[in-house]
């Protein structure tokens, strides 16, 4: 007998607010409807209404956790369309904060994937190593999101070399911790357990639907823009691209935890290296043409077109965050697992987990399950495993 | 062989199969390939199938000529941009889907049809994306002539 689990619509803390109807016999998931525009805004309409400096700050507001890469990917897109060079000082400093974001938005995640799973002590621990983080943000850019480095033709705010030191020492502290974090994630039987061989999307299906990020990467799927067409300061450091053919949840969460390892290491060669020098270009018009620009963020590609006609405008502004093309994948990934699995598997694409917690299953009408109880499910199965494994 | 060969020998490749192509090369990474609309599927199929590009996205864009589509494929092997582009006259909003091949483009061919019109033939399940289930079938938010109506929306905040 066929039922529908409905997770979703809304939840509060992420910016993509998805709907995702299970479709199961028993407890075994058949299918997925995904609706998606809950939160539509028009973006692509709002952009073309403001000048060419606006813009950054609308589409920094796509997204609050990622913030500096709608803005990095766009900067890039006019400088691309304009063939505007950036000072190198610029670049530096742009890569760097893309890098911090990257190990922020990592951390998120691992963090929510621990508390789902039942391990709240991984989401605590991970946690409190990110919040320091984001106090560096502030003390660099006056703000704990929402960077706004990101201009057309170089970076809005300068990193102060009194400043080198303490990013430094936050990056010895992450090393140390995320080493640990490697560790115990990886060397826990019962995460093992409940995270290998689930939620497997195969390399053909991560080719076909065109996923990026860390999602194509642990399906071996080798794609990161930052190798492939590298910007600003990425061909200038020396780092490794993070690849797992497995395909499974564990296979996502290596890729996100060895990639903080690199992101370290680009970010220590990037203030090593630092050049002196301006940190924009006077930029006095964007001719008319077309630009694309890609940048990595900690979700995958990044990806924005800009048309101009030589006025102050954008004509046309499209923009393809990462998760329009990882979370269509599910279709795929969440098939044939149950239904403690799947709210798992859903986030491991790195949507957001707050929509597990308005998950319902009604049985002829009636609700069943609420959110917190979809939670318990999941903390049941790992409690099972525990148990096995203490035996 | 070397990766700037290689995107270079795929648009010889493409400039043989496909005589009425017009290529642009606007960066050493960015490459524009016009053709008709009805040679958009053998060269989409051509990049990804043969080639092995990735699907980026697809642009929609309302111009004075109809309505333009661009594809954008990146082989990722040279980092390098593949844009296919094409212009549909207005009278007749018809292209071919590429989802017959490629599951990336189900969920753009719908988002380019509820926003600008654009009927793609063969396409599984063409319901609206992301507007609201009460917004009009008949209505194009990106279109111009929409812009134009709301101006009052348009240039409100420019006081």
């Amino acid at each position: 007998m066929r039922r529908i689990v409905p997770i979703g619509p809304y939840h509060p803390l992420q910016e993509e607010p998805e709907f995702f109807k299970l479709i199961v016999e028993g407890e075994k998931v058949v299918d997925l409807e995904i609706n998606i525009g809950y939160n539509h805004r028009g973006h692509e309409f709002i952009s073309p209404t403001l000048t060419w400096d606006q813009v950054p700050f609308l589409v920094e507001r796509i997204c609050g956790i990622c913030s500096d890469s709608h803005p990095y990917a766009y900067v890039l897109a006019v400088e691309d369309c304009a063939h505007i060079e950036v000072p190198p000082r610029a670049q530096y400093i742009r890569t760097i904060i893309g890098e911090l974001e990257r190990i922020h938005s990592h951390y998120l995640w691992v963090g929510l994937a621990g508390h789902f799973i039942g391990y709240n002590t991984v989401w605590m621990w991970v946690w409190r190593y990110r919040e320091p983080l984001l106090d560096l943000f502030e003390l660099i850019m006056g703000n704990r999101n929402h960077y706004a480095i990101n201009k057309v033709g170089g970076a809005r705010r300068d990193i102060k070399p009194e400043d080198y030191p303490k990013i430094e020492k936050y990056l010895d502290l992450l090393e140390e911790k995320n080493k640990m974090f490697t560790n115990a994630v990886l060397d826990d039987p019962v995460i093992r357990a409940r995270l290998e061989g689930v939620g497997v999307l195969s390399l053909q299906d991560a080719i076909d639907y065109s996923v990026t990020g860390p999602t194509a990467r642990g399906s071996g799927f080798a794609t990161d823009v930052r190798k492939d067409d590298p910007y600003d300061a990425y061909d200038k450091v020396d780092w490794d691209e993070i690849v797992f053919p497995e395909g499974d949840v564990l296979a996502k969460a290596k890729v996100r935890l060895l990639e903080c390892f690199e992101s370290v290491k680009i970010v220590r060669q990037c203030l090593k290296n630092m050049p002196d020098g301006p940190i924009e270009t006077r930029v006095d018009e964007i001719p008319p043409g077309e630009g694309i620009g890609r940048h990595e963020a900690p979700r995958g590609e990044v990806f924005h077109y800009v048309r101009s006609d030589g006025s102050n405008m954008p004509v046309r502004h499209k923009v393809r965050a990462p998760s329009f093309m990882n979370i269509a994948s599910n279709v795929v990934a969440v098939k044939g697992y149950s239904i403690a699995d799947a709210a798992l598997v859903l986030a491991a694409v790195d949507p957001c987990y707050c929509c597990t917690e308005r998950t319902m299953v009604f049985e002829k009408g009636t609700q069943k399950y609420s959110g917190q109880e979809l939670l318990r499910l999941s903390w049941e199965k790992t409690e099972k495993i525990k148990r096995r494994y203490r035996k | 062989m070397m990766k700037k060969e290689y995107a270079k020998a795929i648009l010889e490749e493409i400039g043989k199969k496909f005589p009425d192509a017009t290529v642009k090369i606007h960066a050493p990474r960015r490459t524009y390939i016009k053709v008709p609309p009805k040679e958009v599927f053998a060269l989409a199929k051509f990049l990804f199938k043969d080639k092995g590009c990735r699907f980026s996205i697809a642009t929609g864009i309302d111009t004075r000529e109809g309505i333009e589509i661009i594809y954008h494929f990146t082989l990722d092997e040279a980092g390098t941009y593949y844009n296919i582009k094409t212009v549909i006259p207005k009278h007749e909003l018809k292209i071919k889907s590429l989802t017959s091949f490629l599951p990336a483009a189900n969920w753009i061919e719908r988002e380019i049809h509820e926003l600008l019109g654009v009927d793609f033939t063969g396409h599984p399940n063409l319901i609206p994306l992301l507007t609201a289930e009460t917004w009009p079938s008949d209505l194009y938010p990106l279109r111009r002539d929409y812009a134009d109506e709301h101006k009052s929306l348009k240039t409100k905040k420019k006081a």
